[in-house]
């Protein structure tokens, strides 16, 4: 999980369990493993069908890690819902997502089956409801493992011993007849990542999974994640509105907003050179560790309502960089500093060798309008 | 998947800024609570519905029943007739309009279920609201006592009571809310203890606020929702206790009427007098239904989480 | 879990003397076992107004009689004085409770077993054809009252036998007078006689109860854990069975055994309407005889009933659900 990609993938390849035959299933790192082709989704509502996620196309190669970036809302974890195949019944799901020569939203539930968990696995954002609270965690792994291999069920809790100790959890042997409720929220975590490993899949996304925790296990949990990585070689799709989550973590980063992405690029293409006045926005809004900041610049307002859209980009009503093309015409994704960093932005030129505070007005954080924020909180 | 509940103006966080000029296309005119409510419960078709059907049998009860040109008691010439246009719910044995029988009916059933909606709710929410408020000692004795009176079948004690105190409408409508209430209180209760815990009443207190500020600006505005919904209901499980009361003989009694009352009459001649059995059965399913329609979209009204979830 | 249950058994000893206090309380209050004799014209005679007063301890305070009437039932299982003077409360109840209790605990299970199935047939089949009919016809069962629907089925079953020129479906008491012979033939006349009681009792309950499984259905199938099971590629049965409905199944054990009492006072209408010989009719001749020893123990063996549900129903809440258990 360091951001330089080949040493890492060299040290997967080594890793032990994962040269034998689930290594030649597995292919060469940097082929692509998932690929996600204008994925669009849509719930109805009373006021006419939401559009939560607009048109997302992007690739997965094996062992890199995968950042999603956006605010609630931006369509982040239904972007993932879709592809597991997970959204109610009620949502339009259109676009493809070929995982494996297949396209997974056409596949039948049963043959769905066969790939959720067992090659694509998932983590969820809040451990304390994730497990299902009348069952042992021994027998929630071992479920794990009997869905897709013809074990004993003493050979499955043998293989959950064996997750729990490489996801950390101390006497795991005693741990697995406990109950959900009496682990910590960290703990918990660790269960349900240690089912996403259990059957070493090629991908595990991990949908916010530090949001729900407190601020001191989250570090515990990110490098549990990166044991299960390395353990099963798996690509990682980390999606998250935490910037410095992803910041140490993934090789490439891609920046949702209002169900489409706004840009995307390697780590340092994203971080260091943004084209777009909202990534820009979130690194302002990040606190630095590296150099002293005299104070935040937040982005004013709130992501707009995918409900009946106007025409334009999703972003004009709160980005200061805004023209009338802005309110016009809604930007593409185009090529901006090589082929591989792209962003939505009409303007992207003009964000070069800028910062945050620059651009956006930090006057919005001001007494009078913290003040004014905090009357309205009381109502 | 909490993303797409954020997406509807409605469902905005209360302290998100909405800071004019900002979003000016994306934002609906901020709605106020009510508004919401009223919104919502329009949007429920059921309930609208049934609004309508109830008011009309309200009003087909008061006033219909005052320009209807036979009152009800009154005996007219034409015995054990099948409806008509003249008669039509049809006569009883001795020659009474059925359909004056059944509005006289309708009116005394409303009265007792309102009666007994308003007086346990008011009984119920004060003791549920009193022991969850404070806790302790002081919820686990009041609760206990609630739990005895659940613990009887209530249409057996109120018979007991009714046989002694009973026969009009009043004191049939006191025996049944001096039961009622215990429900109403546990719901009453459950609602105050979640609410206690909320972040918004903590921060209250942490102001400094006193227990009847948070009691009056606090919780009652935010429990109101449930209130009036158990309100509701309890109208309709009033009317089923009244008029079973009332068939089994212990409720109103005659020369007063009642629905059940006159279900109890019809029964002697069931086979040569079907319209007297099926009319006031009709009428007190027609008020009980739609009354909890419209406690479903008055739910649904004040806590579209509950019944929506995610979808 | 033995502490557990222990403890819960132990909990509901003094709930029950408290309920047979008050139970004793209410029945003395509700009527005066004597105005029927005061109210006599002529009246009876000073002489045996006061025998009566004294047979039925009326003599004694309320306290004091309370005591002497339960330690009596507890020492020579004796229910207290009727004012039939020949009647012995305990022996009347006896058979009359197996009438009713085998009229409520198949109603309940019919319940039961069709508010499942709906219940979770409609909540797996969300806002489609089968869950508006489902729902609709739940909410009219509930808004119906329960003597209505007794009477509705019972002229059915008179309309069925007038059709087919013989009494094919027993309409009348709960069994056949005299009983036939063999027990076959007698279990077949008993369950004969079940039949529509028990539609009717169950139909009521069914109602409430298949609305409760589809919202605690929905709500399971819409949590965190139902869709980490479905994350880990479990089939479609599995995850109902397993992990929906097992753990949506659980709170329906609650509201059973809260919905008892009211089950009992639809037990009571219900034999009304059907004649039946059961616990109803016997309540409903003690209060009309003001018969006050008669309506207490009536409302001890029902309070009885239902705190040995909820009993059964807090135990089996413990086995069901880890959380309770090491609470």
């Amino acid at each position: 999980m360091t951001s330089s990609g080949s040493v890492h993938h060299e040290e997967i390849d080594l890793s032990p369990g994962s040269g034998d035959a689930a290594g030649t299933r597995r292919g060469r790192a940097g082929d692509v493993v998932l690929e996600v082709r204008d994925l669009s989704v849509s719930f109805p509502s009373g006021d006419g069908p939401v559009r939560a996620v607009r048109g997302v196309d992007y690739v997965l190669r094996r062992g890199e890690v995968l950042g999603i970036v956006g605010e609630s809302g931006s369509g982040k974890s239904v972007t993932s819902m879709a592809i597991m195949g997970l959204l109610p019944t009620t949502a339009t799901v259109t676009g493809q997502v070929l995982f494996d020569g297949r396209d997974l939203l056409s596949l039948s539930e049963n043959a769905l089956n066969g790939i959720r968990g067992a090659r694509v696995a998932m983590i969820f954002q809040d451990p304390m409801t994730s497990l299902n609270p009348v069952y042992t965690i021994g027998a929630q792994i071992a479920e794990a493992v009997r869905a897709h291999h013809d074990v004993s069920k003493e050979k499955a809790l043998e293989r959950a011993v064996e997750l729990l100790e490489t996801v950390r959890i101390p006497n795991a042997r005693e741990r697995i007849s406990s109950f959900p409720h009496e682990l910590s929220g960290g703990m918990r975590q660790r269960v349900v990542i240690a089912i996403a490993m259990a059957n070493d899949p090629d991908v595990i996304i991990a949908d916010e999974p530090t949001t729900a925790l407190d601020v001191t296990v989250q570090a515990q949990i990110m490098e549990a994640l990166q044991v299960a990585q390395d353990a099963t070689g798996a690509a990682m799709v980390l999606i998250t509105h935490d910037l410095g989550v992803i910041a140490g973590q993934a090789d490439r980063v891609m920046v949702m907003y209002a169900g489409k992405l706004v840009e995307s690029g390697t780590a340092e293409d994203v971080f260091y050179t943004p084209r777009m006045p909202y990534t820009l926005g979130l690194l302002g809004s990040l606190p630095r560790m590296d150099r002293p900041t005299e104070r935040l610049t937040p982005i004013p307002g709130s992501p707009p309502s995918v409900v009946n859209m106007p025409p334009g980009c999703p972003f004009e009503p709160r980005c200061p960089k805004a023209t009338d093309l802005c309110r016009e015409t809604e930007p593409e994704l185009r090529e901006t500093t090589g082929p591989e960093h792209l962003a939505a932005c009409h303007h992207a030129e003009s964000l070069v060798g800028v910062v945050a505070d620059e651009v956006f007005d930090a006057r919005v954080a001001d007494a009078d309008t913290l003040a004014k924020l905090a009357s309205e909180g009381e109502k | 998947m909490p993303e797409h509940t954020v997406t509807s103006p409605e469902t905005r966080e209360p302290g998100t800024p909405v800071t004019s000029g900002v979003d000016r296309e994306f934002t609906v005119a901020e709605r106020s609570q009510t508004q919401l409510v009223l919104r919502r419960f329009l949007q429920h078709r059921a309930a609208v519905i049934s609004l309508g059907v109830l008011i009309a049998v309200i009003l087909l009860a008061y006033v219909g029943g005052m320009l209807w040109k036979y009152g009800a008691g009154e005996i007219t010439p034409d015995n054990s007739q099948p409806p008509s246009w003249d008669h039509p719910f049809g006569t009883d044995a001795v020659g009474k309009d059925e359909f004056a029988q059944v509005l006289r009916g309708t009116r005394i059933s409303l009265q007792v279920s309102v009666s007994v909606a308003i007086l346990a709710t008011l009984v119920g929410t004060l003791w549920g609201s009193v022991a969850g408020y404070f806790g302790g000692w002081v919820d686990s004795l009041m609760m206990r006592i609630t739990d005895l009176v659940l613990t009887l079948p209530l249409i057996a004690v109120a018979a007991m009571l009714a046989h002694n105190f009973g026969g009009t409408w009043y004191l049939i409508a006191a025996v049944i809310a001096g039961l009622y209430w215990a429900y109403v209180s546990r719901v009453a209760r459950g609602v105050v203890l979640s609410l206690r815990e909320k972040e918004f009443v903590e921060a209250a207190k942490a102001l400094g606020a006193t227990d009847t500020r948070i009691i009056l600006r606090h919780l009652v505005p935010n429990a109101l929702g449930s209130i009036l919904v158990n309100l509701t209901i309890l109208v309709a499980l009033a009317i089923l206790l009244e008029t079973s009361l009332s068939f089994l003989g212990f409720g109103v009694q005659a020369p007063d009427t009642s629905l059940g009352l006159l279900v109890s009459e019809a029964q002697t001649a069931l086979t040569t007098r079907p319209w007297l059995f099926y009319f006031p059965g009709l009428f007190i399913i027609i008020i009980a239904l739609t009354i909890n329609f419209i406690g479903d979209g008055l739910r649904d009204a004040f806590d579209p989480q509950q019944t929506k979830v995610r979808q | 879990m033995l502490a557990f249950a222990l403890r819960r058994v132990l909990v509901s000893i003094p709930v029950l003397l408290v309920a047979s206090f008050i139970v004793f309380a209410l029945g003395a209050a509700s009527a005066n076992p004597l105005a029927p004799l005061l109210e006599k014209n002529p009246p009876a005679p000073p002489n045996v107004i006061a025998a009566e007063t004294v047979r039925l301890h009326l003599d004694q305070p309320l306290i004091p009689r309370y005591f002497s009437w339960l330690g009596g039932l507890i020492l020579h299982g004796d229910f207290g004085p009727s004012v039939t003077s020949t009647m012995d409360i305990g022996a009347e109840l006896g058979p009359r409770f197996l009438v009713t209790i085998r009229l409520i605990a198949l109603a309940m299970v019919i319940a039961l077993v069709l508010a499942i199935v709906v219940g979770v047939l409609t909540a797996v089949k969300q806002y489609s054809k089968t869950d508006y009919i489902a729902t609709f016809l739940g909410f009219l069962f509930l808004a119906m009252p329960s003597f209505w629907l007794a009477i509705l089925l019972k002229q059915g079953g008179i309309a069925v036998n007038g059709a087919v020129g013989y009494p094919a479906i027993y309409t009348i008491g709960s069994a056949s007078v005299p009983p036939p012979t063999g027990f076959g033939a007698n279990l077949a006349d008993i369950l004969g006689h079940m039949i529509l009681p028990t539609i009717a009792l169950a139909l009521i309950s069914y109602a409430s109860w298949s609305r409760f499984t589809r919202a605690s259905m929905l709500e399971v199938l819409n949590s965190d854990y139902v869709r980490l099971a479905r994350s880990k590629g479990l089939s479609r049965r599995t995850v109902m069975v397993k992990h929906a409905l097992r753990t949506a199944l659980i709170p329906l054990t609650t509201v059973t055994a809260l919905d008892i009492a009211s089950i009992i006072g639809g037990a009571v209408v219900t034999e009304f309407v059907f004649q039946w010989k059961g616990l109803g009719d016997f309540f409903l001749n003690a209060v009309r005889s003001n018969d006050t020893y008669a309506t207490s123990s009536w409302l001890l063996v029902s309070a009885v009933v239902v705190i040995a549900f909820n009993l059964i129903a807090d135990l089996l809440y413990g086995v069901l659900d880890p959380r309770i258990r090491h609470a």
